[in-house]
Parts: C-alpha cells; structure tokens; sequence
C-alpha cells in the first residue's frame, strides 16, 4: 500500500474517543448537522470513563448555598496554581449547566425527597473559598461515569453520529502550514488502513496511566493521542503531574478503596512496624493520600519494604473482627483474594502507590482549540478530556472535576469546531501528497522487522523504569539515571518485532502500534519530571523539601509555568500560567494547606 | 472467520475493557481456563465477554445471580480466577 492507494473517507469532523468527552463532543457537532465519525478502539460504553465512580462536581447548591466562584478557587487552590485560571472559571461556571443538560439527557442522577439532583461531599469541596465543606459531587450511585455514557451514547444514536468501533487511530495529518486534516486509522476487523479526511479533529482519546506498571487504569489507556500529537509535532504540557493512589494491590493496580484504612487497616512494614506512626502521629494510616504514599515509597526505598523484592509494603485488616469485614468491607475481599491472592481474614494485603490520572496533555485552551507555544490555535484542531490540558487541573486534580472536564470541554470544543467551520475559519484542504508516508513506513517496519525486540518485554521494562523512577516520590539521582534508561528503552521501541504478520484481528500488530504511543509519554513524563526541580501538586521531590522560603517544596519564582516537552529534539519550553480569569479578580497565589 | 481470528477478537474484548478488574480477570481466563471448556461453555463465555463489566462484575462478585446453568458454570470458574 502506499499513501495513493489508500482509501480516503470525508467527513466534517473526525472524533478520536468515544468516551465521556468524545460523546459529548459528537452530540454538538451531529445535532448541528455537521457529518461527524467517531473512532474507538472499543464499544462506546466501554470506555474508560466508566471507572469514574465518585460524581461530577457542579455548584447547584440543591442541599445548601454553593457557588461556582467557589468551585473555582477550591480548582485553583487543588491545582497548586498551575491550573489557568480562565479555563477553571469556564470549568466551573459551566459546570451546572452541563450537568442540567445531561439530567436531560437521560441521565439517572440520585435524587433528593424534592426530586432535585442530590449531591453529596467530597474532599476538597468547600463553601466561601476554603471555608467548610460543601455537597458538590453530582453522582448516580457507584456508577456515574456508566450511566453518563450511556446517557450520551443514546443522544448520539439519535443524532445519527457514525461510530467506528474497533479502529485505532494511528497518525494525526497535517499539511504544511500545520492545519491539521484528519487521522490515519487501522480498522481491527480486516487491518485495513484509511485515511478520515476532515475539516476539524478532535481527540477525545483519554489518558496514557499505562506508562506506570502499577497503574488502576484499564489496559485501553495508552496515550494513543498523545503519541500521535507528539509524531506531528505537537508540545505535550506539563506532563510530569500524574495522580497516584496509596493503595493498589502491588502487580495487579486495582484499587483498595480508603474505606479499608477507614474500618481500621494499618500500614505495615517488612518489621512489622505501623510506620505511619512516625510519618504522621495524629493521623496515621489515615493521612491525606500524598503523605501515606510518599511513606510507602520512602519505607520501600530504605530497604523495609515487603517479598522477596522488597517493592511492596502491607495492609493489615487481619486484627479485625472477620464478621465485621465479611459487613463491611466484602467487595475488598473479593477483590484482594482474586487479585492478590490473598484472604484479608488471614493475612495482609500487599500494596503499592498507584497511578491513577494524567494531568498533562495536548495543549489547549478553554475553547476545546490545541494551541501552539504561544497560545495560538493549531487549525483544525481540537482536544478535550484526560487527553487534553485546558489546563484545569494544573499540578493535582480535584476529585469529580476529570468527569466535569468531560462534559465542558467536549462541549465547548464541539462548539468551537461549528464556530470555525462556519466562519470560514477551516474547510476541507488538499491532502499532501505525503500525508501517510511516515504511517505506512511505521507499519512497514513493523512488518518486516528482524531480530528485534519482544513488545511485551520492552512494554514491561517501560512500566517498571516509570515506577522505579518516576513514581509517586522523586528523587534526582532517580529522575537522571531514568531519563538515560527510557533513551534505552526507546531503541527497543524502534525495533519491536512482531511473530503474526495477518491483517486479520491482528492485535500483536495493535500492541506495538500502542507501544509507540506509550513510548512518546513515558518520554515526556520523565524528561519534564527531571527539570522541574520544586515540588508541586502531584509532582513531590525529595530535593526539593518544605522549608519556610518554600512552602511544600514549591518554588513560584522560578518554576510558576507550564512545561512543554517537544518530541523532536526531546526537549523542553516552558510558557506562563495564564492567571487572569476571564470576569473575576485573579486568585493569588498562596500555599496549598488542607 | 479463521480460528485465530476469532480468538484474537475475543482476546481484544477481553483485554481492553471499561475496567482494570476485568482486563486482568478475563485475560487471565483467555489463557488459562478458556481452551479447557466444552464448546457449550465456550459460547456461553464469548457471550458473557460480550457483556458491560458492570453488568459482568456483580454476577463475579456473587451479588447477582446467573440465571442459566451454562452461565452459572463458567461465571463459578471465572470467580475462581487468581490473577498472577
């Protein structure tokens, strides 16, 4: 095949994602009457997004008085002031009409006596700028991100958007002046490939938690849009903030909820010791999320963590009556001896701090535009969702915002492609002669490959050195040395070899294709972690401590600003936190205390 | 559609799913537990990957019941799966 033989399908616009934000976006773009085709690699209400459980945020004050000027400073504040702040305002005053127009959607939200939405706590929700905490978090049950995509997967089915399931996206098109064209794309089926020409792309394709080995995010999260943006010469932002979890289970990921330590589960070390005592006295196992995982990590790394590789450490709940854990924490058994192994009746559960959400992405703006080093819009392009860094949550995400961001930012890039489209702005351009070359050399490398690397090996190798030295708690040595070992490991990438050569469901083909995309973020995360020499958010150095000139590490003087890391060359910009809102007084930066 | 073909569409939805869980237990399933079926359980397997995980996951946890008994076979094999 070359790039002349390859089919051409034409639509106005090309979604990548079919999750939350993809969906959203599509319902826009379809109910304006633009032909709109949506790529998944899977069925739409398989996304990811279904894992989100705990609500979407948004000030409809049904229980008691709320405000979206308060959402926007408990964002602000999460986000250690790196989050921009016309993009939280946008966010967050958004936030209730979007959750309005899902509960017209079909969204079965839990309801109050009076029928309204019923909203519940969450940390770092608070009234009157930090003041007391406040019911934000919009949810249906344990089940909020499943009944939103099936919310808005029926709208779409109503609005005749055109689903391709099972395609993997492979290369972004760009001709060049830099508009973007529309994607290259693999369909699993029958390993055809086809070139979806547009006048307006959207990626909607989630985040990339697979770079780490003990990640909670499901196998689908490999940064496919990341890479891609990355291969066409698209600056990743602030890719070094990464959310972890105290509590996987060490190998397997799948989260131990808080509930456990809440019911009385202790911490422990290869000693035996309830280390936590010493990180936190008053406490304890019960301490905010970055503290208990930067104990474990320091626990593992001084030499007193649990197996024969020392790389975990222990959560005890044996001292519990097992009546009361049999009560009251049933799903967590389950979960432990299917995942671990292990009985929590009789023995502790092995753990690890886990990866959860990338906080990084595709540059873009409020509007849902990809924008270039100097804010400018990339033609044709737009992002939103885990993908994409508005940037709303800055250096740590506030729980229930990743399903708001979703909802506000697919819309509001839906918008932006039909304000464009009509304004003349964008239109169907010429392709390039050229447009699929580097795709089909990709393919065809792989291929023909020889005496090269195994993909799941050098797949490992990639999680494990991310882990190893980039995880929860940094350290500089860590962070050189690792930057080193993930130049080594991209070498392998380049060569990966795969035995099935079948166009046919040919998923070792996929794996590899999925590889070069994890490649580009572990890339990006690690370089950007290594130069930001403070610490911030979910970004935490042991170089870079808490001392009275700067609080928690953080150093505004010289690292308030957005990282940009640039594939080519591997290197690094930075561009300024924008901190004007767009109709409130700036929130001034001040030091993140809970 | 090829014999290899079909198992790599079912090793597909087994292991890019909503949720970790269930790419872990159903991968894990795949290769272990899933070339010992008869063809009965075989089927009522690929229909049971068919399924939304959170339709999947209370019939694993024991919170739902199964209604047929080919089903309730292979959903007691599945809860049975330890993830190495």
């Amino acid at each position: 095949m070359t790039t002349q033989t390859i089919p051409v399908r034409k639509f106005d616009a090309v979604i990548v994602g079919a999750g939350g934000s993809g969906l959203r976006a599509a319902i826009q773009l379809s109910e304006a009457g633009l032909k709109t085709a949506v790529l998944s690699k899977v069925f739409p209400t398989r996304s990811h997004t279904v894992a989100a459980q705990g609500g979407v945020s948004a000030s409809l004050g049904n229980s008691e008085e709320d405000h979206w000027h308060w959402h926007m400073y408990d964002t602000v504040k999460g986000s250690d002031w790196l989050g921009d702040q016309d993009a939280i305002e946008y966010m967050c005053r958004m936030a209730p009409e979007v959750v309005v127009e899902l509960e017209h959607f079909g969204m079965p939200f839990d309801r109050t006596d009076e029928g309204k939405i019923y909203q519940r706590p969450f940390g770092g929700h608070m009234s009157n700028f930090g003041e007391k905490p406040v019911r934000r978090a919009c949810a249906a049950a344990d089940r909020t991100g499943h009944a939103m995509l099936h919310a808005l997967y029926q709208r779409n089915v109503r609005a005749n958007t055109q689903f391709f399931v099972e395609w993997m996206a492979l290369d972004l098109i760009r001709d060049q002046t830099g508009q973007v064209l529309g994607v290259i794309a693999l369909e699993m089926e029958t390993g055809d490939v086809v070139a979806f020409h547009a006048k307006a792309t959207v990626f909607a394709c989630g985040g990339a938690g697979r770079i780490f080995y003990s990640s909670t995010n499901a196998f689908i999260n490999t940064g496919d849009g990341l890479g891609m943006a990355a291969r066409a010469g698209i600056a990743l932002e602030d890719m070094e903030f990464w959310q972890f979890h105290p509590t996987g289970v060490a190998g397997a990921g799948v989260l131990i909820t808080e509930g456990v330590r809440g019911e009385g589960g202790i911490l422990r070390n290869s000693t035996n010791e309830r280390f936590m005592e010493r990180y936190a006295p008053n406490a304890k196992d019960l301490a905010s999320r970055d503290v208990v995982s930067r104990a474990m990590v320091t626990e593992i790394n001084e030499g007193r963590g649990c197996g024969p590789n020392k790389d975990f450490v222990l959560l005890d709940i044996t001292h519990l009556d097992p009546a009361t854990i049999m009560k009251r924490l049933p799903g967590i058994r389950e979960i432990s001896i299917q995942f671990a192994g292990i009985d929590p009746i009789k023995a502790p559960i092995p753990v690890v701090p886990t990866c959860h959400y990338q906080m990084g992405g595709v540059p873009t703006n409020y509007k849902g535009q990809v924008v270039g080093d100097d804010h400018s819009p990339v033609p044709g392009f737009y992002a939103a969702g885990e993908v994409a860094c508005a940037s709303v949550h800055g250096a740590n995400r506030l729980g229930t915002n990743s399903l708001l961001d979703l909802l506000v930012f697919g819309k509001s890039s839906g918008d932006t492609v039909i304000a464009d489209i009509r304004a003349g702005k964008i239109g169907l351009q010429p392709l390039p002669d050229d447009f699929a070359d580097r795709t089909l050399a990709r393919l065809n490398r792989l291929d023909h490959q020889t005496g090269g690397s195994d993909v799941s090996e050098t797949r490992l190798e990639l999680q494990r050195t991310m882990q190893k030295h980039c995880g929860v708690f940094r350290f500089k040595d860590m962070l050189v040395e690792g930057v080193a070992k993930i130049l080594d490991i991209e070498k392998a990438v380049a060569v990966t070899q795969i035995k099935d050569k079948s166009k046919v469901w040919n998923t070792a083909r996929v794996e590899a294709l999925e590889l070069d995309n994890l490649i580009e973020v572990a890339k990006a995360t690690m370089v950007s972690a290594e130069a930001r020499k403070e610490s911030r958010g979910a970004h935490v150095r042991d170089d870079a401590p808490d001392t009275p000139a700067n609080p928690n590490g953080r150093d505004d003087v010289n690292w308030h600003k957005h990282t940009l890391w640039h594939r080519d060359g591997n290197r690094l910009s930075y561009k300024p936190v924008i901190m004007k809102p767009l109709s409130v007084e700036t929130i001034a930066l001040k030091t993140r205390s809970y | 559609m090829e014999d290899r073909e079909k198992l790599n569409r079912l090793r597909w939805r087994c292991t890019r799913r909503a949720m970790l869980e269930m790419d872990l237990l159903l991968g894990e399933f795949l290769e272990t537990i899933y070339p010992t079926l008869d063809p009965a359980q075989a089927n009522a397997f690929v229909a049971l990957a068919d399924r939304e995980d959170l339709e999947l996951w209370p019939l694993i946890n024991g919170s739902q019941q199964c209604t047929d008994p080919i089903e309730a076979e292979v959903v007691a094999l599945l809860r049975n799966v330890r993830v190495k």
